[in-house]
């Protein structure tokens, strides 16, 4: 829409881009952007917007409200933009036209003004056309053949509002709502920005299907998405619905700032609210007082504080699971998931209590233990040892009395003590490392060593491994040191320094087996490289003693002390001591942790969805000078615009209240606009072209007193959606043939008078979800976790962050046929298909979508594996079903495609390109094998490769029909 | 794609258009033989502009994740003196840093650890790790003064591509293709290229809608080519469809859809028949495009070793050349990888030998076909980095945070006068300190030299025209011819 205020006004020319053609797209901005040098100013100049500059106005009432001036511009007498005012019921126009059907009051009123400009309405469309256009517009699928047929044959009154019923009754009604309403809400199934990590919100996305289908009235349907939570009594599922307004990206991105980001969530809140329920081009107002609508900056931030109350921080955690990066999030309701967790819960609950229990047992024996503690003292018995080789060396090690000599160097190599289970028992080993004593040289230097404690382990079955664990004694290595020797790594090692008569002991306790069917015990050592270049010698020894009286220095010091005279810190110390050594207590604490961990992930296995929560004290808002962050001017309190009803003073000041303002029958703009934007729904254009703008700067509308009667009919309804869907596509300017006279053509190119019926390009979803239903592979089943159809190769793998590489990773089976809707959606990386058949990037809310037809478009409808998969599955169709001669083979998928039988001579197109088909096949069977074995349903055996190749190359056309990717 | 099929295929267009005149109309003829007809009228050269243009098309050669202008072109003799010295609180003036070095104590400064010469007859500063840039001093306009709003990756990027940091603003790209349209008829107009750094350098993430056509129509989108069997997505044939089947295919097609527009009369029709006669020849013209086994030895040598390895920043910037050949309007290569948080000498260096030499080459190829006269050709990225060291400061390693107060790049051929500096900051290359140039500044310069005037291009979205500067940019003047 291009205005060229330089023409006399009020006049503006209204060139619809996509509808005249490409020509006139790329010529428009240069032709008339010099004209618009000052776009701003010389726009408000010429604010009396005038309908359609070459088809005047029918009514003169209607021309008199669109040339109400601007608020801005006008002086004394003023009079608000007809969109501000609340919308009176019109008179339904009588209509003298006896060869017309008036089936409903919108008819009444199409008419009334195509007979002003003496243009006859069309007739009605063929019934098949009639129920393939009805049956894409509410389901967004084909008829099936059945159907048409119930249809073409039902000749008693009222078969196509049973039809219509029948659709209205679909749960794929709901699916095909739904899609208008993502686009409107920015749904996607990423965070958006940066790295743009997955998010969930698909329980949102199901609860606006199953609103749709349930008929859900659209004031409660406001009501629960904006508001939901501050329901009374909320449930889960009112909840759910406040997802709508945390769809908007969100960053995780490193070093930004929360604030300036928390600002732009807002921002994108007030955007979408405001486009979405009002038309309005808020957004406009965030820097300064908007220049065309009465809209101030303090409005915009008053209504942004409506939306600053969210428990929500700025910046998502990109250190934590996406499922708990961005609060506030609610669990999805999954029963079986919840089970789990919650058996979960109940074990870790009685090993808590159990571990509790433990705790006050071991507080109550402290007095007897410290009694005990403190008279024990360790006796260490020789391990009697059997046996001590170097292992891989085969090499016996002289034993002298408990003494081990090892030669040096030795190198790397493992050391193999076998000894005897003590009959005492065995509750710690401990290793002395000691010079050999030579009696006649001088002493040699200390040597260092380095040693490892690979395993202790029953001989000679090696299975039953004896866990270690590292200790200390006030003559031997620090715990941290003994550690290393048991860590397992082979790059750390326990260093141990070989002083001549001091030996160098480290103690470790074990756990011995309590049933072995040995009693034979080997401990292996493992020598690290580089160790001491003279001999040494070890020794092992072994106690019995209960682990718990076997005490480091620092605890036997404790213990020299009267508990009277510890400090409650130290008190805490002994008992954790104790705790440490009593493996009751030991693995009731590690069971504990334990299932902690499985809580942990029971809970993270259940999917969440993302909702609004409000702050028990909110947050304080400010107007933002030039919209900064940082910049903040006065402060606002929540309010609603001032050029639009006073917020009743019985609502609450937050969003349940906002919710009820703006379906209160008397706000001026919430019904015309979701009745504007339904009737773009299902005649691909509203009657106010600009769906997301009504201000001063939108179209006006085409039929204003039609406008605003849907409006106050919609109301007047109970806001009922069905209901208002079935007055459209029962009234008789739904119905009529989109065909198009030359005389039509240049009178009203854009078909905005509605003399005939709307023809245009299906959307992107069901351009994909009817190639999948006429291929018989369409799975449509409702709801759940986005799924990953086929997807080129290698786009991730170019702009993802950072060096690894990540890639889309592909689904398999029944989701590669769920109906498009479901689709993964990745913001930064969009899927290509549905991007060039203009599906809106979901980066912010969109409410109407471009109609381009492109190159890039063609090539995907013949070579993408989804078409090529789904034309295989067309043509078993129709060699399965269509009987067995080509013509009816030919006939049937047509009539599947279309809806209608192909006219002779269509038909012959198609039989002779089949037949050159067939024959090019049988001469190259390679190529049909390669044909058919496109996509990753296997193509039916027991069909004639060659006929079958023929027969996909003839579905793939009917796919690639402009008819097909057409409702019409 | 080897030469041969090639031919092969032209011979099956001829034959076909031999039978199309007899087995077809005369209209249908007439849109095969020309461009379709919804293409033929944008294509009137330049009337899309408002003046004469100087340039017909752009190569912006972006290089992601914003490389240091203090390591690459803004020469900073003084600072050798100044190792591990803290930047002074007058020069920092209390700029905001990003959340990696707000929390840094403090702020040493570090020196580039490059020599920087001058080069070429102008006597342009440069560093070291730019050797064959060097070589094409002269025909460069080093702009010092470039400034942005934005200090984080996507918002700067984004900023850079659609003059303005939040998404849904068209990319400079789509306004070109909508301002000006196509000269090619085969191609896309506006076309994206993308590379991954050679090292193990930090890659920050690009996102479609840098290249997207925000409230334009979205066939102004920009079309990614990747490397592999497909440059342009769904390119090639199912298998076992071969160039003559899908000729057949397409020839059904086209008349059930005439007959379909005899019955209907939507225009709609006739544009889409129209493109799929455009896809038909786009699947030879894009094999076409990217088989170099046409390109002598001498040329794959100038654009470097890694020239016949395609996706890397050299294929790419040879395929860039041979879009220009074939007059396509805008064609954005992204290099990734500048992102030197830490270990910037190595990691500078290493971006450095992804891309300097084909850069250089580029300049050299168009310049010696005649085509630099009339392409415009920039080098940069989104911001600037710091003086002052992120982590640790040694005398052979640190890294530099992200700075958007100043940073460099360049930009030659069409319009553009060759071997000058333009521009100035501090001695710390912390603030402009003459000349700035805002990133409106920047395109409203790249849409002078194609003849817009940034002011008038406009698209009228939510009641208000809309402008790719927004209110702001000057055309930067002193670096035109």
């Amino acid at each position: 829409m291009v205005s060229a205020p330089g023409f006399a006004p009020p006049y503006r020319a209204t060139i619809h881009l996509p509808a005249v053609n490409m020509l006139l797209a790329r010529l428009l901005p240069i032709v008339l952007g010099m004209r618009l040098a000052a776009g701003p100013v010389a726009v408000a100049a010429a604010p009396g917007v005038e309908v359609d500059g070459d088809l005047p106005a029918a009514n003169s009432a209607a021309k008199l409200r669109n040339s109400i001036p601007h608020p801005a511009s006008s002086g004394a007498g003023r009079q608000p933009h007809w969109a501000f005012v609340r919308p009176e019921r019109p008179a339904v126009p009588s209509v003298h036209s006896p060869a017309r059907r008036s089936a409903n009051p919108i008819d009444a009123f199409i008419v009334a003004r195509l007979s002003g400009l003496e243009i006859a309405p069309s007739r009605e469309a063929e019934r098949a056309t009639l129920i393939r256009r009805v049956t894409l517009d509410l389901t967004g699928l084909p008829p099936d053949p059945e159907e048409v047929r119930a249809y073409l044959t039902d000749a008693t009154p009222g078969a196509f509002e049973r039809v219509v019923d029948r659709l209205l009754a679909s749960p794929h009604f709901g699916e095909r709502m739904a899609q208008d309403w993502l686009d409107a809400a920015r749904f996607a199934d990423t965070n958006g920005y940066q790295v743009d990590r997955d998010r969930e919100l698909w329980a949102w996305r199901d609860w606006v299907i199953g609103a749709f289908n349930r008929n859900l009235p659209f004031n409660r349907f406001t009501l629960e998405q904006l508001a939901g939570d501050l329901l009374p009594a909320a449930t889960r599922d009112q909840r759910v619905a406040t997802g709508f307004h945390r769809n908007h990206m969100i960053n995780e991105e490193g070093g930004i700032i929360p604030e300036e980001f928390l600002a732009e969530y807002c921002a994108d809140r007030v955007e979408t609210t405001a486009t979405v329920w009002m038309g309005l081009t808020f957004n406009c107002a965030r820097c300064h007082d908007h220049k065309y609508d009465p809209f101030s900056q303090r409005d915009y931030y008053s209504l942004l504080a409506f939306f600053h109350n969210v428990t929500e921080k700025g910046v998502g955690d990109y250190a934590a699971n996406i499922r708990r990066s961005t609060p506030p999030f609610l669990k999805v309701e999954n029963p079986g998931l919840e089970s789990i967790l919650g058996a979960r819960r109940t074990e870790l609950d009685a090993a808590e209590k159990e571990l509790a229990r433990s705790h006050q047992s071991l507080l109550n024996g402290m007095a007897d233990w410290e009694h005990l503690a403190r008279a024990a003292t360790p006796e260490w018995l020789g391990a009697r040892l059997r046996e001590a080789t170097l292992k891989d060396k085969g090499l016996r090690l002289p034993v002298t009395g408990d003494w081990i000599d090892v030669p040096a160097p030795v190198g790397a190599s493992t050391v193999s003590l076998v000894f005897p289970l003590p009959t005492s028992g065995l509750t710690a080993l401990r290793l002395e490392l000691d010079a050999i004593p030579q009696s006649a040289s001088p002493p040699p230097q200390p040597a260092i060593t380095a040693l490892r404690l690979r395993r202790l382990a029953v001989a000679p079955a090696e299975s039953a491994v004896i866990p270690l664990h590292a200790a200390s004694l006030p003559d031997t290595a620090a715990v941290d040191d003994l550690a290393l020797a048991l860590d397992q790594k082979d790059e750390t090692a326990w260093k141990v320094r070989i002083t001549p008569g001091s030996p160098s002991a480290g103690w470790v306790l074990c756990h011995a087996p309590s049933e072995s069917s040995s009693d034979t015990l080997e401990l292996e050592l493992v020598l690290a490289p580089g160790g001491s270049t003279t001999p040494w010698r070890c020794r092992l020894l072994t106690t019995a003693l209960p682990a718990d009286l076997l005490l480091p220095v620092d605890i036997r010091s404790l213990l020299e002390q009267t508990n009277t005279h510890r400090s409650a810190e130290e008190q805490t110390r002994l008992v954790d001591f104790r705790k440490s050594r009593t493996p009751e207590h030991q693995s009731l604490t590690r069971r504990v942790a334990d299932l902690k961990s499985q809580v942990d992930a029971a809970d993270l296995a259940i999917p969440v969805t993302l909702v609004m929560e409000e702050m028990e004290t909110p947050r304080p808002t400010f107007i933002l000078k030039r919209g900064a962050y940082d910049r903040p001017a006065e402060s606002v309190s929540s309010a609603t615009p001032g050029a639009l009803p006073p917020f009743p003073a019985e609502l609450p000041r937050n969003r349940l209240g906002l919710a009820q303002w703006l379906t209160d029958p008397a706000h001026p703009l919430t019904a015309r606009v979701t009745v504007n934007r339904l009737w773009q729904t299902v005649f691909g254009t509203g009657l106010v072209r600009t769906t997301e703008d009504f201000g001063t700067q939108g179209d006006p509308p085409s039929h204003p007193e039609l406008l605003d009667w849907l409006a106050t009919e919609f109301v007047e309804s109970g806001w009922d959606v069905k209901a208002f869907v079935r007055l459209l596509v029962t009234s008789a300017t739904y119905r009529q043939d989109s065909r198009c006279s030359a005389d039509q053509r240049a009178r009203d190119p854009e078909n905005r008078l509605l003399a005939r019926g709307p023809r245009h390009r299906l959307p992107a979803e069901a351009i994909r979800d009817q190639a999948l239903a006429l291929s018989g592979l369409l799975v449509t089943s409702l709801g759940g976790p986005s799924v990953k159809p086929y997807h080129p190769p290698g786009l991730y793998e170019q702009v993802v962050a950072g060096s690894s590489a990540s890639t889309y990773v592909q689904d398999h089976g029944s989701s590669l046929y769920r109906r498009t809707l479901y689709t993964y959606w990745k913001r930064s990386v969009p899927n290509p298909a549905l991007l060039m058949f203009d599906m809106p990037f979901r980066e912010s809310c969109a409410v109407r979508r471009a109609r381009t037809s492109t190159p890039l478009q063609a090539l995907n409808l013949l070579n993408d594996p989804t078409f090529v998969e789904a034309a295989r599955g067309l043509a078993q169709r129709m060699m399965r079903e269509g009987g067995s001669r080509p013509e009816s083979r030919l006939d049937f998928g047509f009539r599947l495609a279309t809806a209608r039988h192909p006219q002779p001579e269509e038909l012959e197109v198609l039989v002779r390109g089949y037949h050159r088909s067939v024959a090019d096949f049988r001469a190259d069977p390679r190529a049909a094998a390669d044909l058919l074995s496109v996509g990753e349903s296997v193509a039916d055996p027991a069909l004639d490769p060659s006929e079958l190749a023929a027969c996909t190359t003839a579905a793939g056309l009917l796919l690639n029909l402009d008819e097909v990717i057409t409702r019409e | 794609m080897t030469p041969e099929p090639f031919t092969r295929l032209h011979e099956t267009r001829r034959h076909f258009l031999g039978r199309t005149s007899a087995g077809l109309g005369i209209a249908a003829l007439a849109s095969l033989l020309g461009p379709p007809p919804s293409l033929a009228a944008s294509t009137a050269k330049a009337t899309g502009s408002h003046f004469a243009p100087r340039a017909r098309r752009v190569i912006w050669l972006t290089q992601a994740g914003a490389p240091s202008q203090l390591d690459l072109f803004d020469h900073k003799p003084k600072l050798k003196a100044r190792f591990r010295e803290e930047l002074p609180e007058s020069v920092r003036g209390g700029q905001r840093l990003t959340g990696m070095t707000s929390g840094q104590k403090s702020f040493p400064v570090a020196p580039s650890l490059f020599e920087f010469r001058p080069h070429g007859e102008s006597g342009t500063w440069l560093s070291e790790t730019l050797p064959h840039t060097a070589g094409v001093a002269d025909e460069l306009c080093v702009i010092r003064s470039m400034h942005t709003e934005a200090i984080n990756h996507d918002p700067a990027m984004t900023f850079l591509q659609t003059g303005h940091p939040i998404a849904g603003r068209p990319a400079l790209g789509a306004w070109l293709s909508y301002g000006l349209g196509s000269e090619n008829h085969n191609l896309p107009t506006f076309v994206v290229m993308i590379s991954r750094p050679g090292g193990p350098t930090n890659a920050q993430p690009l996102h479609e809608r840098m290249w997207g056509a925000g409230f334009l129509p979205s066939e102004h989108q920009g079309v990614r080519f990747s490397p592999g069997r497909d440059p342009v997505l769904f390119l090639s044939n199912p298998p076992g469809i071969t160039d003559a089947r899908r000729r057949a295919m397409l020839d059904d097609l086209g008349t059930l859809n005439r007959m379909k527009f005899e019955d209907y009369q939507d225009p709609e029709i006739q544009t889409r028949i129209s493109q799929y006669e455009l896809a038909y020849r786009m699947q030879a013209a894009v094999p076409d495009l990217t088989d170099f086994s046409n390109e002598p030895k001498s040329i794959l040598d100038l654009y470097g070793p890694e020239a016949g390895k395609p996706g890397t920043f050299a294929a790419n910037c040879l395929l860039a050349r041979r879009l220009a050949e074939r007059d396509v309007r805008f064609i954005q290569l992204y290099h990734r990888g500048w992102d030197q948080h830490d270990n910037l000498p190595s990691g500078i260096r290493s971006q450095c030998r992804d891309t300097d030499q084909p850069s250089a080459a580029l300049i050299q190829d168009l310049r010696q076909r005649g085509l630099l006269d009339d392409t415009l050709v920039i080098w940069g990225g989104e911001f600037g980095r710091t003086v002052f060291s992120q982590g640790t400061l040694s005398s052979d390693n640190f890294g530099r945070d992200h700075h958007p107060r100043c940073f460099s790049l360049w930009m030659a051929g069409g319009g553009i006068r060759g071997g000058q500096v333009f521009g100035e900051t501090d001695d710390y290359s912390y603030n402009i300190v003459r000349d700035p140039v805002h990133v409106h500044d920047l395109n409203a310069t790249i849409l002078h030299c194609l003849g817009l005037d940034h002011e008038r291009l406009t698209y009228r979205h939510l009641g208000r025209d809309f402008r790719l500067t927004d209110i702001h940019g000057t055309v930067v003047k002193p670096i035109l011819t």
